[in-house]
């Protein structure tokens, strides 16, 4: 059974076909990564599996759960979370309310209980505090619990949308770019905490360009051009297949980051 | 039957003639700046009461209109430079707040310049009424319809073969792209508050002589002129005239044929459709958002 | 859409602690009858206790949610006439008509806040104009019903049997009103509802992702910024004994959310300062009788130029630079 199941998914932007009549199937508790040119569709794709865009054609099924077309917080409720590759912080709260508004879908809240302040509903947000407060630390950016996010460096930054995303405990976690901006120090940890998130039976899916965390990381690989699948496998199917290859370099150079 | 029919298209055509103007100059400066100008009716009052006070000066008729277009394009030229260039990075909301502002403070302004009560305007060339196909119309109706004629034509010349007006053009159909081919954007925005106060002016001028002019007649033309600017398309030039003209058909026959206590409703229930089904108006461009 | 400065993250503890700013405002109200000396000024403090209540709901639309709404006064003027009406006409207990008015109002917005939430920015701003102003002209075509552009008589209010009239009692009651009112919101502002709000005026997409069904929290706010607005109808129709459609108008609803900006969004003691102030100020304009209309669209253009994040957030601002 798989936890991700996408057929024929195509999306179109006023004739550009972003993506193309793509089928993919992802098993449950692995690291996958979409890699790619520039513009192949990765982000799209991340998109239309958050319920972002709606598809052209085609189905996404979660879980057994036929998404398509359902907004985006439906797929949140089913099980999936995600970060942004440009961060979709709420600036105008400290990053432990930004964890906390992660764990929206498990803090039930009535309209009159949030009016009437029901005791009910002081006890629950001392619990998501709580909770909030170890996801912090669990990202080792507890330091910045109570200070405003506009305050707090990029690095802090992507891990707290990480701690966001992971509020919601979603079975499924897709990651734009969790690499992108950050030093090779920086990058290795971001691969320690993938690899912990899969063993704790979470679903990573990765977007990124950093082909040395993506090596390094991934059980399965998706290669996406001009919206298709271009190619699909382990790590070393896909550095030794001369499509992607080409795909990525145009000359018949290897991929370095490969030989690490 | 027949003639009353005729009757309500010849005074909708008018009153669509007047809100296709303001509602020019809404896009315009909406184009140049996605700013709502709240203070577009209050050029319509302007160009109608400044051409009142000149007039009565003993001034003729065909100089009294210009200087008061002139005086409204001084006007928006002042508001622009004084009011909205003084908030660059506003967002949505101040910026209503300030051309809302202004709107009021105009009106003040009036109210002391001139005063609260009602003045007609001399209609251009008599009035004396004239009949064509069934209907019985003013001459100033003509000279109404007339003018949008000559001011279409005038703008696409402007638009087409002006580098003032290409640069405007450029702007409205992407900024970024137009500041780094090199366009003042500023300048543009500049000359659109100018170019917006006088075609309120205009459209000011031409109505007092029909529906007479106060202080406070610029309220309810400039939402209704608008309401002509969402239906045609906010942001489309030809969707302004378009809107306008068919907001003033509408609005006449439903008065007509429907009721007439609630004919001022007819705006804004037709701005609300659009909004609600078709936001992007008859001759809009999409909006895509891009993540 | 609307900027995220606008919104500190960290207000000092005054400005945004439940009980600290509730209680300094119980004692302001408990206070200032010793410093007002006649009925006059009771009767400006009621008025600024009824608009300060629709401005603290109008604010958890506006400043937190990040909405825009420039036809509140519509949702006033029908929880005022609403109210007559049924007190007056069809001789409904007082307090039953305010109630039933309310409903009906709560009613409405729900109903007309679907699709109209569901535009942003500008668009959202002329839709919900565009309803305020058809009903200020519905409220005075229909002259049978309402009396018109005069206005109609509405009977006095009646608690428990007792009468409430007379500026002193009525100052108590609105003052009571608006301490509930702040209660209220605040606790909204403070729950996982008032979270997901704020994250949705700031991007929209990673509160939907987060799995907050942003249009159903968008409807909520602007169902409950409606009922303030009912409310505080209701209550100035039995005040005055007497409606007009000017409550119902436009440049009323324009008043409302000029209050609201000017007091500093995102903050309901900002609204409750800013209602304060913009509703004195004309009051002591009228002195100037003329010259009223120049005075007030000028501060507006000055505040909105000058002090874009409003009065209270920017004192604030100058008070924590200050304490450094």
């Amino acid at each position: 059974m798989s936890a991700l199941r996408v057929e024929r998914l195509s999306k179109e932007f006023g004739g550009v076909r972003a993506i193309d009549d793509l089928s993919w199937q992802l098993h449950p508790g692995t690291i996958h990564s979409i890699i790619g040119p520039n513009g192949a569709g990765k982000t799209t794709l991340l998109n239309l599996l958050t319920g972002v865009y709606v598809p052209s054609a085609g189905r996404i099924v979660f879980d057994e759960r036929d998404l398509t077309g359902a907004p985006p917080h439906e797929f949140a409720a089913a099980g999936i979370g995600r970060t942004f590759q440009n961060l979709q912080i709420f600036f105008n709260m400290t990053a432990l309310e930004n964890v906390m508004t992660g764990r929206h879908l498990r803090e039930r809240c009535g309209l009159l209980a949030a009016l009437l302040h029901a005791p009910r509903l002081a006890r629950a947000e001392h619990e998501c505090r709580e909770r909030a407060l170890q996801l912090l630390r669990f990202l080792g950016i507890e330091g910045y619990a109570r200070i405003g996010a506009a305050a707090m460096p990029y690095g802090a930054l992507k891990r707290l949308e990480i701690a966001r995303a992971l509020a919601g405990e979603p079975s499924m976690l897709l990651l734009d770019e969790p690499a992108a901006g950050l030093n090779p120090t920086e990058a290795q940890e971001i691969d320690a905490l993938i690899k912990r998130l899969a063993a704790m039976g979470t679903t990573v899916v990765l977007v990124e360009h950093n082909m040395r965390l993506v090596m390094g990381v991934s059980d399965h690989i998706l290669v996406l051009d001009y919206g298709r699948r271009l190619s699909e496998g382990t790590a070393e199917e896909i550095r030794a297949d001369p499509r992607v290859i080409e795909a990525y370099l145009g000359a018949a150079d290897p991929l370095e980051a490969g030989h690490a | 039957m027949d003639s009353q029919w005729t009757q309500f298209l010849a005074g909708g055509l008018t009153a669509g003639s007047v809100y296709a103007l303001v509602a020019l100059g809404y896009s315009i400066i909406f184009n140049a700046s996605r700013v709502i100008n709240f203070a577009q009716g209050e050029f319509v009052m302007i160009g109608g009461m400044s051409a009142v006070s000149l007039v009565a000066t003993g001034v003729p008729m065909p100089i009294a209109v210009a200087g008061a277009v002139v005086i409204a394009s001084i006007v928006g030229l002042l508001l622009e430079k004084l009011a909205v260039e003084r908030a660059p990075r506003a967002d949505v909301v101040t910026l209503i707040i300030i051309t809302i502002g202004a709107s009021i403070f105009l009106r003040g302004l009036a109210q002391l310049v001139w005063d609260k009560a009602i003045h007609p305007l001399p209609p251009f060339s008599g009035d004396r009424p004239i009949a064509v196909l069934g209907a019985t119309i003013v001459p100033q109706s003509l000279w109404v319809l007339g003018a949008m004629v000559v001011i279409v034509a005038a703008l696409s010349w402007f638009f087409g073969r002006t580098l003032l007006g290409k640069a405007m053009l450029a702007t409205s159909h992407n900024r970024l792209a137009a500041q780094l081919v090199g366009i003042d954007v500023a300048k543009v925005l500049f000359a659109s508050f100018g170019l917006a106060a006088a075609l309120g002016a205009i459209a000011g001028v031409l109505i007092a002589p029909i529906t007479f002019t106060s202080y406070d007649v610029g309220v309810m033309l400039g939402l209704k002129g608008f309401a002509a600017a969402i239906l045609g398309g906010l942001g489309s030039f030809a969707g302004a005239i378009v809107g306008g003209l068919v907001l003033g058909l509408l609005e006449s026959l439903s008065a007509g044929y429907v009721s007439s206590a609630y004919k001022d409703v007819v705006a804004f229930l037709i701005m609300l459709v659009v909004l609600f089904f078709r936001p992007r108006g008859i001759l809009g461009a999409l909006q895509s958002v891009r993540v | 859409m609307f900027a995220s400065r606008r919104q500190d993250a960290t207000n000092p503890w005054w400005a945004s602690s439940r009980t600290g700013g509730i209680a300094l405002l119980a004692l302001v109200i408990a206070l200032a009858p010793l410093a007002i000396s006649n009925n006059y000024f009771y009767d400006v403090a009621i008025i600024v206790g009824l608009n300060a209540i629709v401005c603290v709901g109008l604010n958890l639309l506006i400043g937190y949610a990040g909405q825009i709404s420039l036809g509140h006064a519509g949702f006033v003027g029908l929880g005022a006439y609403g109210s007559a009406l049924l007190a007056s006409r069809y001789g409904w207990p007082p307090l039953a008509a305010l109630v039933a008015a309310t409903a009906g109002v709560a009613l409405l917005a729900f109903v007309v806040g679907r699709p109209i939430l569901r535009l942003h920015g500008h668009y959202l701003a002329m839709a919900t104009l565009g309803l305020g102003i058809i009903v200020s002209i519905v409220i005075s075509t229909e002259d049978g019903l309402t009396g018109g552009p005069d206005g109609m008589p509405v009977p006095p209010l009646a608690l428990f049997g007792l009468v409430v009239q007379g500026e002193r009692t009525w100052y108590w009651v609105v003052g009571g009103c608006l301490l509930l009112a702040v209660w209220l919101a605040q606790n909204l502002i403070e729950s996982p509802i008032g979270r997901a709000l704020r994250a949705l005026h700031t991007s929209e997409i990673a509160a939907e992702v987060a799995g907050i069904d942003s249009a159903r929290h968008k409807l909520m706010v602007f169902v409950v910024s409606a009922v303030f607005a009912a409310v505080a109808g209701g209550l100035t129709a039995f005040y005055a004994g007497f409606i007009t459609p000017a409550k119902a108008s436009f440049l009323h609803s324009i008043e409302l959310v000029t209050m609201v900006v000017f007091g500093g969004m995102a903050s309901t003691f900002g609204a409750v300062v800013g209602a304060a102030i913009l509703t004195v100020l004309p009051q002591v304009l009228t002195l100037l009788k003329d010259y009223e209309m120049v005075v007030f669209g000028a501060l507006m253009m000055l505040t909105m130029i000058f002090l874009p994040l409003g009065v209270v957030p920017t004192l604030a601002g100058y008070w924590r630079r200050g304490a450094r």
